[in-house]
């Protein structure tokens, strides 16, 4: 679904993300892990290329993402962001139901799309439906934020660092939202997150970054079975042996 | 179609700033004349270009505005940035120069009663030198007391003409020679009403903005009564004074009181430079965190002690600023105060105004505007070297 | 019933107060000419007569309404090509600029104007869309700015083009600070429309300067009262609507 080939990014000239090469099949659940500088996050928004990389082609479905226009490439994708975003002045309602206006469909279809999303997200339309973000908790608001990043059905949902923000009890309500959502869904999910446990415990897949380079891409198991070096170890709270 | 990379206009053009100004100039300098010649003071001149001065004087500043060009082609280094503030500097000096020659030229060769003014086209290219200077020292990230001296610094050079007589066969300082007993009486009395604003208005507004910063009920009345002072236009409040004052000079004809003249300007003054400085008192006071305040009882401190050497200096900053905003519009509104016969600035505005004679107006803005300035550039500085000691 | 009690609200709004003394004063400046009379016995000409008041008032809010059209266009586009990635660059000088504009008094614009293009309503107009523009130039700067960066990274991260975002998100954000900046351009500009009689507009500052340069004081107080009440109305009425504008946040 996802392929990078080769992918570099400098900003000026710090080197953000060097020789990157993985490809993302259909269904993936990736989590990208790593400390900060380590290029997770500039790695994810080269995926919908609100950052452009410099060197490398990065595929979405096949196809070069810098062939089409950014617009429609990210309308085929969900995005999710640690702040999320909400709009202040529209309704909850009305900020899951962003990208399908803006794609166009018909009035009905919208609201019966928003009803759909705001039962799975666990809120209750009838009593969220025409609230304002400012009323809501923060919990409450990044479920909406997910939401309104499912809302047009796309192929790939981007999540960076939805989590960080909330508190424990909440997160690990979230956390278990998006394994349900995705298991019923089967659709492609790339996580980015410094939190090594949220990423072994949801990920069908792990890849840790360190200082814009892969260092190890496994599944959760055999990363917790085979640690590639010190770092992983570190990271899944070991320590060096 | 293949949509990739941005599209970069011209990946050579680094800086677009100067390149923008330096196309500006350009157009300025080639479509609007330099200066103007009129045969006398109620004729509108007629416009020599830049480049038509004689002797190909008018290329000079051609050189200048290439280093402008070569900075908007170059990556912005500290380097760079120094060389556009001096080459700003020097196309000040230069156009100067070359307008003052022109006009002492023409002086020469028609009749003494000849004006030649500043053109669109040299007012034009002033701005943008000044701009692009702005621009470099912008990038240097200087403070505020080195910023303020880098400007000045920018200007010594056409300071430096004007003194040194250069320039006084231009229009403008041809009425300055006619006018010069005015206009020192002008600059005397524009900064007699600043200060007699600001004196009473300190005085008065800074107890209102302490006791605005304890009551918030004072606080929303006093506001609101400023606020609808803060409305009403300068010279609708100054005329609603003179009906009033007027009738005091009557009951009291020795006392000096007159509806018109100084008194009526100082009082509309005074009301409205109160609500910048309350303002500037209550909220300075009010952003004290009370952390501090509770520290500082827990030490002891009295109720005096605790305003002035703890409360005082930390709202400092604020009312500071105030401060220098309520200067600023003071020197401003002045401006309208000779409509009410309190002289100043404004008398020279209006008599131009009156007379279409456009280098007499610019003789009562330029001194505002510089004044205006300097008094921002300085009470921000003063802010900044107070705030850094503390 | 609603409309009743929304009038009744209105009733008691010190916005009602004004904007009834303005248009009594407008219509009708005659009923207080025993009260001028009284005031002023030396004047055998306590009322002002050229023109009556509501023509000048109209006269008045014409050219203000022309002049704050101009600015308001000016400033928003200006303001929006600013805050626009492409024109990021120019922010600071555009800062610098209107920071010096800002110095110079609205009255030396009008001044400079006359000699260039002559007398009457034109630089006048001129002058005052000029001036105009800086607040709200400033205020759009502002109000665009406040919009925090990870909505407008979600905005983009959706899939919104740039004129999408800037039409659905930035402009209805920035709105209140827009609309605080054009109160700011319009009052400004009402005061020194009284003072664009010395350009040779007709307005409700002519009664001033007639009555100053005449030593006429009962005229300069009409004129006043007129401009200060149209000045404190306009004010309120912007504010009310800048408050509406406010609470569908």
């Amino acid at each position: 679904m996802i392929e990078f080939d080769r992918v570099g990014k400098s900003f000026g000239d710090t080197i953000a993300v060097e020789d990157l090469s993985f490809t993302i099949p259909g269904g993936e659940f990736l989590a990208l892990v790593g400390s900060s500088g380590s290029g997770k996050s500039t790695t994810l928004r080269m995926m919908n290329r609100l950052v452009e990389h410099d060197r490398g082609t990065i595929r979405f479905q096949g196809g070069d993402i810098r062939l089409r226009r950014p617009e429609d490439l990210r309308r085929r994708m969900g995005y999710a962001i640690q702040s999320i975003g909400l709009f202040p002045h529209w309704s909850v309602a009305r900020n899951v139901a962003t990208v399908p206006q803006l794609l166009g469909w018909p009035r009905a279809r919208i609201e019966a799309r928003v009803d759909e999303l705001l039962t799975m997200l666990g809120l209750d339309p009838a009593r969220f439906r025409d609230r304002r973000p400012r009323e809501l908790s923060g919990g409450q608001m990044q479920r909406v934020g997910v939401a309104r990043a499912l809302a047009a059905d796309p192929e790939v949902l981007l999540m960076d660092e939805p989590f960080g923000a909330l508190d424990p009890v909440t997160r690990r309500s979230l956390q278990g939202e998006m394994a349900r959502i995705h298991r019923a869904s089967g659709k492609t999910i790339v996580l980015v997150t410094h939190d090594m446990e949220e990423a072994l415990s949801l990920a069908t897949r792990v890849i840790l970054m360190d200082q814009g380079r892969i260092v190890q891409d496994a599944s959760p198991a055999q990363m917790q079975a085979h640690p590639a070096n010190d770092l992983v170890r570190s990271f899944l709270g070991r320590g060096p042996r | 179609m293949k949509r990739g990379a941005p599209l970069r206009l011209a990946p050579v053009l680094r800086n677009r700033v100067p390149f923008v100004l330096s196309l500006l100039a350009l157009a300025a300098a080639a479509g609007l004349p330099f200066v103007l010649v009129a045969p006398n003071r109620l004729v509108s001149g007629t416009g020599t270009m830049l480049a038509d001065l004689p002797g190909g004087a008018g290329w000079l500043p051609a050189a200048p505005w290439a280093v402008l060009v070569a900075s908007a082609l170059l990556r912005p280094s500290r380097g760079s940035r120094l060389a556009v503030a001096c080459a700003a500097a020097t196309a000040l000096a230069m156009l100067a120069a070359l307008a003052g020659a022109e006009a002492a030229r023409q002086g020469g060769e028609l009749s003494p009663l000849a004006r030649v003014s500043l053109g669109g086209g040299c007012w034009l290219l002033f701005l943008f030198a000044w701009l692009a200077a702005a621009d470099a020292l912008q990038g240097l990230d200087l403070g505020p007391v080195a910023r303020l001296l880098a400007h000045a610094a920018v200007l010594l050079p056409l300071l430096g003409l004007l003194f040194h007589g250069d320039l006084d066969s231009l229009a403008l300082l041809k009425e300055y020679a006619n006018r010069r007993e005015a206009f020192h009486g002008a600059w005397a009395r524009h900064l007699a009403i600043v200060l007699a604003t600001l004196a009473p208005a300190l005085l008065l507004g800074l107890p209102l903005g302490v006791a605005a910063a304890r009551s918030d009920r004072l606080a929303a009345v006093l506001f609101a009564v400023l606020n609808v002072i803060q409305t009403v236009p300068s010279i609708a409040l100054f005329g609603l004074l003179i009906g009033p004052l007027a009738w005091l000079g009557n009951r009291f004809p020795d006392s000096g009181i007159r509806g018109i003249g100084l008194l009526p300007a100082v009082i509309a003054l005074t009301l409205y430079a109160l609500l910048p400085i309350v303002h500037g008192a209550a909220s300075g006071l009010r952003q004290v965190p009370s952390g501090v305040i509770d520290a500082a009882r827990g030490m002891g401190m009295t109720r005096g002690q605790l305003f002035w050497r703890v409360e005082a200096p930390l709202a400092l900053p604020v009312l500071l600023s105030g401060v220098r905003v309520t200067a600023v519009q003071v020197v401003g509104l002045a401006v309208v105060a000779a409509l009410v016969g309190a002289g100043g600035f404004g008398a020279l505005v209006f008599q131009g105004l009156a007379g279409s004679a456009l280098d007499l107006v610019v003789l009562g803005v330029l001194p505002v505007v510089a004044l205006a300035l300097a008094l921002d550039a300085g009470l921000r500085a003063l802010a900044a070297r107070i705030e850094a000691g503390s | 019933m609603r409309f009743a009690a929304r009038v009744a609200d209105f009733a008691r709004d010190p916005l009602a107060w004004a904007l009834a003394a303005l248009l009594f004063l407008a219509l009708d400046m005659q009923a207080l000419r025993p009260l001028f009379a009284a005031a002023f016995p030396a004047l055998d000409r306590p009322l002002y007569e050229q023109e009556g008041f509501g023509t000048l008032l109209l006269e008045h809010i014409g050219i203000v309404a022309a002049a704050g059209l101009a600015a308001t266009g000016a400033g928003l586009a200006a303001g929006i090509a600013v805050t626009r990635a492409t024109g990021r660059e120019f922010l600071p000088m555009v800062e610098t600029v209107v920071s010096i504009g800002q110095t110079v008094p609205p009255v030396a614009v009008l001044a400079i104007a006359v000699p260039l293009i002559g007398f009457g309503q034109e630089p006048a107009i001129l002058a005052l869309a000029l001036y105009g523009v800086l607040p709200v130039l400033r205020a759009t700067i502002a109000g665009i700015d406040s919009v925090p960066a990870g909505m407008r990274e979600a905005a983009d991260g959706l899939g919104m083009r740039a004129l999408q975002r800037l039409w659905l998100l930035e402009l209805p954000l920035a709105l209140p600070v827009i609309l605080a900046g054009i109160r700011t351009s319009v009052v400004i500009s009402i005061g020194t429309a009284a003072i664009a009689s010395t350009a040779g507009a007709r307005t409700l500052g002519s009664p001033i300067l007639l009555g100053l340069s005449g030593f006429n004081t009962a005229y300069v107080i009409q004129g006043a009262l007129m401009v200060g009440l149209l000045a404190v109305v306009a004010d309120m009425a912007f504010e009310r609507a800048g408050r509406r504008f406010d609470q569908r946040r």
